[in-house]
C-alpha cells in the first residue's frame, strides 16, 4: 500500500565501544504514524538522530527515497525535529521562532509568504495571537505547540518527535494526543515518534516498534503488538501479561501446569516447549468446582473500573482484572477460552518475565500487612 | 524574601555605605572646591587642557578591548566545545596569569620588550636587526606596548564571562537550527553570538573599566612620555603636581564617562542574565 521513504540498512550505532543499536533494519513508509516503543537505553532516541542526521551510524547505511544520505547533514534534510525538551529560540518571539527555517531558505522567501505560512501553522497548532508572546512566558503545552509550528512549518516530509510530550501533565498529554494524530492527518505526512510509554504508542501509531537492548523485538500495529506479543519481553512491556512455561501438545493444544488446554494456536513442532501469555483481563473467574485451574487469592488492590488480584496457583502467581470482589484466601478457579492464549516461541527473554511475585510484595509492603493477614484470617474484606 | 533574610545584608549594606557610598561623596565634594574649601567649578574648567590625556585613553582602552574580544570570543568558544577535561586544563591556563601579581608581569613584559630586552636580543640572534640594518625594534614606551599589556592582563576578564555564557548555553538549540536548515555560519550568528551577547557585554566592561583607568601598565610599559589618565590622577595625590582637587574632579568625569559608555553596552544586553547591571 503505502510508499517506502526512509530506510536503515544494517545500522550499528555504539559510543565508546558501548553498542547501543545493533544491526538495526527497518523502513518507514511515506504519510504513517510510526512509534518506536522501548524502556529508556533502548536505541530508541539514537535510530531517531541517525534518521535526523545528528549521529551518522557506526556502520549500515540510512536511505531516503533510496538514496544514501549518511553524510547529509540536518540541515540539508528533508526532515524536521521536535526536539524533546522543545530547544525553543528563547531570544526570539513565537513569530520569529516559527519563521526561523523559512528565513534561512534560498532563494528568499517574502515576507508576505513568510507571514502567511507562519499563520497558517499557528492556526494549526491552536496559538494564533501568541504572535509576539516570548516563548519564556508559555506554558509547557503551548511550549510544545511552538517546536510543533517550527518543525511542520518546514513542510517535511517526516516529522521526527523525540518523547515530545514526557514534560506534560497527564491531562494535557491526552489532548496533546489527539491533536499530534489529527495535525498528522491533515498534513498527510511521516511521523516517527519516540516514546516510552507503551499506552501513548498504543493510541496514536498506525505502527509501533517494540526496541530492547538495540534491537528490535517487533514491528506491527497496536492490535498485533498487543495481541500477538512475538516474545517474552513485548508481552510484558506492552501492557499486563502473565507468562508461564508451556508445551505444545499438538495444534490448537496447549499443555500448562500439566494439564491440557485449548487454544488457536498451529504450526509448532510436537512437544515444543513454548512461553504462553495470558491477558489479565482474558481470564473469567469460576466457582472452583468449574475451574480448569484452581488457586488461592493472595492480594487485592482497588483500580476504579476493576479489581486487580494476585493468585496463587502451584506457586506462581498470576495477575487477573476482575469486576467480582475476590477476598484475600479465598479459592478460585479459572477459565480460559481458547483465544485467551497466546503462544509465543521461545526466546532469550523467556523467564525473565510474566511472574507476578514480586508485584504482590510489592502490595504488601505498601498496605497494611498486619491488617491484611487479619483480614484475609478472618475471610473478611480488607479496605 | 524573608525579614531574618534580609537582615543578613545588613554587613555589607554597611560596608558598601562606608567604604564605596562615602568615598564618592568625598571625592565629589573634593572635585567642586578648591584647596581653601570654597566652592568652585575651576576643577572641571581646568580639565579642558587634559582633553587630549581622555582621548588618549579612551581610544587605547578601545583598542585593547576590542583585541581581547577578538581573540577572547574564539577562544571561549572553543573551550566551551572541548571535552571535559581538557576544558578544565585550559581554564586553568586562562586563570592562572591572574594569581601572578600583575604588577610583577608588567615588569615581565618590560623585560622582553625593551630596547636591550629578550625580544630584540632574539632579533639580533636570527640576524633580523642587521637586515634591516637597525640596533633595535622600537618597542618598549610605545602605545603599542600599552596595549599589550592591557590585553594581556584583562584577556582572561573577557574569555571568562563568555566562556561562562557558552558552556551554559543548550546544545539542543545549535541542533534545532541545523535541523531547520541553518548552515554552521548562520546558527553562529542567527542563535549562538545572540545567546551570548550577555557575555559579551560583561566581557567588555570587565575589560574596559580598569583598562581606561589603568595606570601602573602605561607607565611601566608606556614610558610615562604618553600619558593615561590613571597618570594624570594619580599625579594629582602623589605627584609633584599635587592637587587632589583636580584629581577628584578627573575621577569623576572619568566614572561618568565609563557608566555612560557601560549603559549603551547594556543597552545590547538587555534583559540578557550575565550583563553587569549599572
Amino acid at each position: 500500500m503505502a510508499k517506502e521513504l526512509i530506510r536503515l540498512s544494517h545500522v550499528s550505532m555504539a559510543f565508546d565501544g558501548e553498542v547501543v543499536l545493533d544491526d538495526m533494519n527497518i523502513y518507514f513508509n511515506d504519510k504513517e504514524f510510526l512509534t518506536l516503543l522501548g524502556p529508556s537505553g533502548c536505541g530508541k532516541t539514537t535510530t531517531l538522530r541517525i534518521v535526523g542526521g545528528f549521529l551518522t551510524p557506526t556502520s549500515g547505511d540510512v536511505f531516503f527515497d533510496g538514496v544514501r544520505i549518511n553524510d547529509v547533514p540536518p540541515s540539508k534534510r528533508q526532515v524536521n525535529t521536535v526536539f524533546q525538551r522543545y530547544a525553543l529560540f528563547p531570544h526570539l518571539n513565537v513569530y520569529e521562532n516559527v519563521a526561523f527555517g523559512l528565513r534561512l531558505q534560498r532563494p528568499k522567501i517574502s515576507e508576505k509568504e513568510t507571514a502567511a505560512r507562519v499563520g497558517e501553522m499557528l492556526e494549526t497548532v491552536s496559538l494564533r495571537g501568541f504572535e509576539h508572546r516570548t516563548v519564556t512566558s508559555l506554558s509547557g503545552g503551548q511550549q510544545q505547540r511552538v517546536a510543533i509550528a517550527r518543525a511542520l512549518v518546514m513542510r517535511p516530509k517526516v516529522l521526527l518527535l523525540d518523547e515530545p510530550l514526557g514534560a506534560l501533565d497527564m491531562r494535557l498529554r491526552k489532548d496533546m494526543q489527539q491533536e499530534l494524530k489529527r495535525i498528522q492527518q491533515q498534513m498527510e505526512i511521516t511521523f516517527i515518534y519516540v516514546t516510552h510509554d507503551q499506552e501513548e504508542a498504543l493510541a496514536m501509531s498506525d505502527t509501533v516498534v517494540v526496541m530492547n537492548a538495540g534491537k528490535i523485538q517487533q514491528i506491527g500495529s497496536p492490535e498485533d503488538i498487543y495481541n500477538e506479543p512475538k516474545n517474552a519481553f513485548v508481552a510484558d512491556f506492552i501492557g499486563e501479561s502473565n507468562i508461564v512455561d508451556g508445551i505444545m501438545r499438538a495444534d490448537e493444544v496447549v499443555e500448562i501446569f500439566g494439564r491440557k488446554f485449548r487454544c488457536v494456536d498451529k504450526g509448532f513442532a510436537p512437544d515444543e516447549e513454548v512461553d504462553v501469555v495470558i491477558r489479565p483481563e482474558d481470564v473469567d473467574i469460576v466457582p472452583p468446582e468449574k475451574g480448569l485451574l484452581i488457586g488461592t487469592v493472595t492480594s487485592v488492590t482497588f483500580k476504579g473500573m476493576h479489581y486487580d488480584i494476585i493468585v496463587d496457583f502451584y506457586g506462581f502467581k498470576w495477575l487477573i482484572e476482575t469486576t467480582d470482589f475476590c477476598p484475600v484466601g479465598e479459592r478460585i478457579g479459572i477459565d480460559i477460552v481458547p483465544e485467551g492464549f497466546h503462544i509465543m516461541k521461545k526466546s532469550i527473554y523467556s523467564g525473565m518475565f510474566g511472574d507476578y511475585s514480586s508485584y504482590s510484595e510489592e502490595y504488601d509492603e505498601i498496605s497494611d500487612a498486619e491488617y491484611v493477614e487479619e483480614a484475609a484470617n478472618d475471610g473478611e474484606v480488607p479496605e | 524574601m524573608t525579614r531574618g533574610m534580609k537582615r543578613l545584608s545588613i554587613p555589607y549594606i554597611v560596608w558598601m555605605a562606608i567604604f564605596v557610598v562615602a568615598p564618592i561623596f568625598i571625592v565629589l565634594i573634593y572635585a567642586v572646591t578648591s584647596s581653601s574649601g570654597a566652592f568652585t567649578a575651576a576643577n572641571f574648567s581646568n580639565m579642558l587642557s587634559y582633553s587630549g590625556v581622555f582621548a588618549r585613553s579612551m581610544w587605547l582602552a578601545f583598542i585593547a578591548t576590542v583585541i581581547c574580544l577578538v581573540i577572547g570570543y574564539p577562544a571561549a568558544y572553543i573551550l566551551s566545545r572541548l571535552g571535559p577535561g581538557a576544558q578544565k586544563i585550559c581554564m586553568m591556563l586562562v586563570i592562572l596569569p591572574m594569581w601572578i601579581n600583575s604588577l610583577l608581569r608588567t615588569y615581565a613584559w618590560m623585560s622582553i620588550l625593551e630596547n636591550t630586552g629578550l625580544l630584540n636580543r632574539f632579533f639580533r640572534a636570527i640576524g633580523l636587526l642587521d637586515l634591516l640594518g637597525i640596533e633595535f625594534v622600537p618597542m618598549i614606551n610605545t602605545p603599542g606596548a600599552v596595549v599589550l599589556g592591557m590585553v594581556y592582563d584583562f584577556l582572561p576578564f573577557m574569555i571568562l564571562p563568555i566562556y561562562s555564557v557558552l558552556v551554559k548555553m543548550d546544545y539542543t538549540l545549535v541542533e534545532a537550527a541545523e535541523d531547520l536548515g541553518a548552515t554552521p555560519a548562520k546558527v553562529f550568528t542567527k542563535v549562538t553570538l545572540p545567546l551570548s551577547v550577555s557575555g559579551v557585554v560583561s566581557g567588555v566592561t570587565m575589560v574596559f573599566v580598569p583598562a581606561i583607568s589603568t595606570f601602573v601598565i602605561s607607565r611601566l610599559l608606556g614610558g610615562g612620555s604618553d600619558m593615561l589618565l590613571g597618570d594624570l590622577i594619580e599625579m594629582q595625590f602623589l605627584g609633584t603636581a599635587y592637587n587632589p582637587h583636580l584629581g577628584s574632579a578627573i575621577s569623576i568625569v572619568m566614572m561618568v564617562i565609563v557608566v555612560i559608555c557601560m549603559s549603551l553596552m547594556n543597552r545590547f544586553g538587555d534583559g540578557e542574565e550575565g550583563a553587569i547591571p549599572l
